[in-house]
């Protein structure tokens, strides 16, 4: 199986920052592939690059082989799922959130959608303002399923919630991963990377430092360059 | 006609109530006594100025082209203090001078067209001045309110994108947001209408000898076109504003957050 996403000489520019610098790599298309690194490495730029959120400023993103740049971009978006650091319902009720995209979306599709992210189906009716933090992100991530993606992108996303609801949201990504939908996980939690990490990109100041199979010796030195090394 | 104009010592004796306002504010110490006298300054002096100006062009035996190039003025400088509210939108000078001049040319083609009034250097400097400041009001609101929640609400708007939804769909409550709030005064005034609202051009046309009721249907009539106006202007403006700051391929250009 090809890389899911391939990443070739990228490079992003803000103003006078370089977010991303030649970002050569590839993110494989099954498991969970997480992205570690220290605040402002350019780990959630590289994820929104796969979303094209971002478009690089030089080089290509390709998807399944294709250059991101070329495909329609709200397509293109449906088919990448990304949840954020804070969790973000629309006004309205569960139902109404689920229903932001695929207008037509049966409530018994609903209600399967939120058993799959653990949430009970009472809530379809319920205030989305009303949930709480990780449920509130667990609906996001059971919205952003909605319209079939073929991956999910997580940028931080238990950076907001407590112990208990980041073990929760830790799960469902492993679920999700085991069920065949590849999940790239942006953190700077190194504990996290233990928990759930297959595959690592490990970034450092715009540029990756090192990636493969999380369980490979040469992931811990990297790591700790990555989170403690000295300024370049 | 003549006693209702109420001259230089009619107006010199108004200016009793600046110093009202300047005694009330200074009681209550709310340091605005020099910006009210600066602002009544100003207006006099301004207000001069354009008396002294509209003289020539109102004249009857003056072309109507001079008029009209008085109305080309209006809608520029509306449309340059439209733009200078949201500085953040890229080239809202363009989309500002649009939509001025598309409601200006409406409510003017509407009023004349319709005959409400006889299309004059007289009328159209004024009715003009009143259809565009007050669409200049509503479409003002209507482009800062949405740079200001494309910036602050960006986090709700880009998860709409990443959904897959277009910019306008992922940013629809916040624009209607805006645009309740930009459209809202000139309904709520409409409402008021000759309860607690008697407008200038009623009262002019009254103070100037005209029946009561004439003055009323023709005030109506200014109100209608001024509201269909304010809608048109600020719905223009607002969803030209939130183009101007998205791109081709449905991303939102950085801005300054403003909370």
């Amino acid at each position: 199986m090809g890389p899911l996403f391939e990443f070739r000489d990228v490079s992003l520019r803000k103003q006078a920052t370089t977010v991303l610098d030649h970002v050569t790599v590839d993110l494989p298309g099954e498991g969970i592939t997480v992205v570690i690194g220290a605040s402002g490495a350019g780990k959630s730029s590289l994820l929104r690059c796969c979303n094209r959120l971002e478009v690089p400023t030089d080089g290509v993103v390709a998807f399944r082989g294709v250059d991101v740049a070329t495909m329609p971009p709200l397509e293109h978006r449906r088919r990448v799922a990304m949840v954020f650091q804070a969790p973000t319902p629309f006004p309205g009720t569960v139902l109404a959130n689920l229903r932001a995209v695929e207008t037509e979306l049966s409530r018994d599709v609903a209600t399967a959608l939120l058993e799959r992210v653990g949430l009970a189906p009472a809530l379809l009716d319920r205030s989305a303002d009303a949930l709480s933090g990780g449920e509130a992100q667990r609906m996001v991530v059971a919205r952003a399923l909605t319209t079939s993606p073929e991956v999910l992108l997580a940028d931080e996303a238990t950076s907001a919630l407590d112990a208990g609801a980041t073990t929760r949201l830790e799960g469902l990504a492993r679920s999700l991963a085991d069920d065949g939908m590849p999940v790239i996980w942006v953190t700077h939690d190194l504990l996290q990377v233990q928990r759930l990490a297959d595959h690592l990109v490990v970034m450092r100041l715009g540029r990756v430092l090192w990636c493969g199979d999380a369980a490979s010796t040469d992931a811990a030195d990297a790591i700790d360059l990555a989170l403690h090394g000295s300024e370049r | 006609m003549d006693e209702n104009v109420i001259g230089w010592g009619g107006l010199a004796a108004s200016l009793v109530f600046v110093v009202v306002a300047v005694v009330v504010t200074g009681r209550q110490q709310l340091g605005l006594e020099r910006s009210i006298l600066a602002s009544v300054a100003r207006s006099l002096v301004q207000m001069a100025v354009v008396g002294t100006a509209l003289v020539p062009i109102v004249d009857p035996d003056t072309p109507l082209l001079w008029s009209w190039a008085w109305v080309g003025a209006i809608v520029v400088f509306a449309s340059v203090v439209t733009a200078r509210r949201a500085p953040a939108v890229p080239g809202l000078i363009w989309l500002a001078l649009a939509a001025n001049a598309l409601v200006g040319g409406l409510g003017l083609s509407i009023i004349f067209g319709l005959g409400i009034f006889d299309l004059e250097g007289r009328t159209l400097v004024p009715v003009a001045g009143m259809v565009i400041g007050n669409s200049m009001k509503a479409a003002v609101v209507g482009a800062a309110r949405v740079a200001e929640s494309v910036a602050d609400h960006r986090p709700e708007i880009e998860a709409g994108l990443a959904l897959g939804m277009t910019p306008r769909a992922a940013s629809r409550r916040l624009v209607r947001s805006a645009l309740r709030t930009a459209i809202s005064p000139q309904v709520e005034q409409t409402a008021a209408l000759g309860i607690a609202f008697l407008p200038g051009a009623m009262t002019g046309l009254i103070l100037a000898g005209v029946d009561p009721l004439d003055a009323v249907a023709t005030q109506l009539a200014l109100m209608y076109v001024i509201l269909a106006s304010v809608v048109i202007a600020a719905t223009t403006t607002a969803l030209g504003t939130l183009a101007r700051l998205t791109t081709d391929d449905a991303r939102i250009l950085p801005l300054e957050r403003t909370a």
